[in-house]
């Protein structure tokens, strides 16, 4: 899925999957893609940025789960995901976990498609006794999927917006940033090759017959 | 281009009405139907095989053997024949049975089914779909063009010195679809044969139906059988039709939205631009359904889901009459005008045709093997054999 590092253009995908508008999800996740990039830029990268809000394909994206095929928009937003060189996956936290639309989003995902791609992972809520959400929660949904989720993952609480950058307790622009050099490192090295061609990729039918 | 119906079987409520038809309704309701579409003219009726309630179509054979006796000129068909969970040996032998008994007329679609309990149910792994399609379907070719078999497999047990009967018709097994929505390997399996290919795309956008038949005929003319336009290709298709578009909208809406696969989901105005389902005049399915051939080439056969959803019998068969007299007539004359050459096939094979074909090339197989053929292979009961002495005991009884 990888091959090696030449400068050049990299896509980060990001997924927002707060429910108001305006929404503190989709500002964190803005953050974190504004600190990625800035982190690509210095390494000779241009970027392209693919926003993809769950609230606007929230429809489409029940009526795949019950038709199993993806339409419109989310069809769209699935092929920026996939293809893209990093992700960068923000959730509210609801009832002790990540939405049920996010999860929701990732159901309808090629479950192979996210395999080795660089990811970084947020999440807000009211207090910051939800943060661990990212952590017995997001984290092991991308685990599954096979996704290089980079160490650093950002909770954002609603005090985090109003604490001083030099608060050891919050930090969150601190926090920001070294998860933006993480993520922009693995971007660095990789690129997405793209979805194997399920054509190319069948076995004729001569190694059929001989066993599979 | 043939033009039939295909039925799933299911047993739904009707939301209008909030009755439920049981089993033997549903039945005799799905015999009627085929009767009905065999007198309005269309050229198909393919029954469903399920496993599991709501659906009733267990045993296609019977239905299709009966209706064989009570139907003229309509091929009978299947949509789909389990290859994976049902024996390939007795496959062989009911749809032998069923040709012998048709006299030809009929056809079979082979697919994998989709129901997850079904396979174990039935002693198989769903895992294993594609080696059970592969292997099974490859021991039923050998059983209907081999007259006697030894054959070892993964899935099932040994056989030494067996002989499926009845053999085919004529020495000529029947025509075999296959049907894959999402499997290419299934694509590549029709291909390797030189069988048809069915993308039953009533539930999928165009343009990955249009993907698998470019693959399929592209692996067909790669094995030799012809040219990728002449590959043997058939689609699905679903309509619900009234002269005035929107009575057609109104009085279907309920259906859909209650309906078991996409009820409850997307929209009717959705669906109907992502799908095939198309809604409205008969002009507008002949406008609809004529575009199919630009998209993966002229092909031979299009079936149709009327009957399904809870939609009453009634309703049903006026369904069958505006396809067949308001719609097959036109649209038969405008996608055969776009067959791009005369020697792409107008229709699939015949079992004349198939019987010629045999013929001239050798092919055709017995049509009995008995008592004279080989002594040696056990595949006569001994009480039978020598055949002489029995025949000179009948005469000194006579």
């Amino acid at each position: 899925m990888t091959i090696p590092n030449t400068p050049g253009e990299r896509t980060l995908a990001v997924v927002s999957a707060g429910l108001s508008q305006p929404s503190s999800t989709r500002l964190l996740a803005d953050r974190l893609a504004d600190a990625t990039v800035r982190e690509l830029e210095d390494l000779g990268h241009t970027v392209r940025v693919e926003t993809v809000e769950l609230r606007d394909v929230a429809h489409a994206v029940v009526d795949a789960m019950l038709t199993r095929f993806p339409t419109g928009d989310l069809a769209r937003a699935l092929e920026h995901v996939t293809g893209a060189d990093g992700l960068i996956a923000v959730s509210p936290v609801f009832t002790t976990s990540y939405s049920g639309l996010f999860k929701s989003f990732w159901d309808v995902v090629d479950p192979d498609s996210l395999t080795g791609m660089p990811v970084l992972l947020g999440a807000t809520g009211g207090t910051a006794r939800h943060s661990l959400a990212l952590e017995y929660a997001m984290r092991p949904l991308f685990t599954y999927l096979r996704a290089d989720v980079v160490p650093t993952s950002v909770f954002a609480a609603t005090d985090d917006w109003a604490a001083s950058a030099d608060d050891p307790a919050a930090g969150l622009p601190r926090r920001i940033g070294r998860a933006g050099r993480e993520l922009a490192q693995r971007v660095d090295r990789s690129r997405n090759a793209g979805p194997v061609d399920p054509f190319a990729a069948t076995p004729s039918f001569t190694e059929l017959l001989g066993g599979s | 281009m043939q033009f039939g119906i295909f039925s799933v079987s299911d047993v739904t409520t009707d939301p209008t009405t909030g009755r439920t038809p049981d089993d033997t309704e549903r039945v005799r309701n799905m015999l009627t139907i085929a009767r009905h579409a065999d007198e309005a003219g269309l050229d198909v009726f393919a029954t469903g095989e399920h496993h599991n309630p709501p659906f009733v179509a267990s045993s296609p054979t019977t239905m299709l053997g009966y209706l064989a006796g009570v139907t003229k000129h309509i091929t009978l068909s299947t949509a789909t024949t389990l290859i994976t969970t049902n024996d390939p040996v007795r496959l062989a032998e009911e749809y032998a049975m069923l040709q012998v008994i048709s006299d030809g007329r009929m056809d079979l679609m082979m697919g994998r089914g989709n129901t997850g309990p079904v396979y174990p149910w039935f002693g198989q792994d769903i895992r294993q779909g594609i080696p059970l399609a592969v292997e099974n379907y490859a021991l039923l070719r050998r059983l209907w063009t081999e007259d006697v078999v030894d054959w070892e497999g993964k899935f099932r047990t040994p056989l030494q010195g067996f002989t499926s009967t009845p053999r085919p018709l004529d020495g000529v097994p029947p025509f075999v679809w296959h049907g894959s929505i999402r499997s290419p390997e299934i694509a590549e399996q029709a291909a390797f044969y030189g069988d048809g290919f069915l993308h039953n795309n009533i539930f999928w956008p165009m343009h990955h139906t249009r993907q698998m038949v470019r693959f399929y005929r592209q692996r067909f003319e790669h094995y030799g059988h012809g040219r990728a336009d002449q590959a043997i290709v058939g689609l699905g298709g679903q309509v619900f039709m009234r002269k005035r578009s929107q009575d057609a909208w109104n009085e279907f809406r309920p259906y859909f939205d209650e309906a078991p696969v996409y009820g409850h989901g997307p929209s009717m105005e959705d669906f109907t631009r992502e799908t095939p389902l198309t809604v409205g005049s008969p002009q507008q399915v002949i406008d609809r359904y004529a575009s199919f051939v630009d998209e993966v080439g002229y092909y031979q056969r299009q079936l149709f889901l009327l009957d399904h959803a809870g939609l009453p019998l009634k309703t049903v068969l006026e369904q069958i009459d505006l396809l067949a007299e308001d719609v097959v007539p036109e649209l038969r004359k405008i996608v055969e005008a776009k067959r791009p050459a005369d020697d792409v096939p107008l229709n699939p094979p015949t079992h004349a045709e198939r019987v010629a074909a045999a013929r001239a090339a050798g092919e055709a197989g017995a049509t009995h093997v008995g008592d004279t053929s080989d002594p040696y292979t056990g595949t006569v009961a001994e009480g039978t054999r020598p055949a002489a002495p029995a025949t000179a005991q009948q005469e000194a009884r006579a």
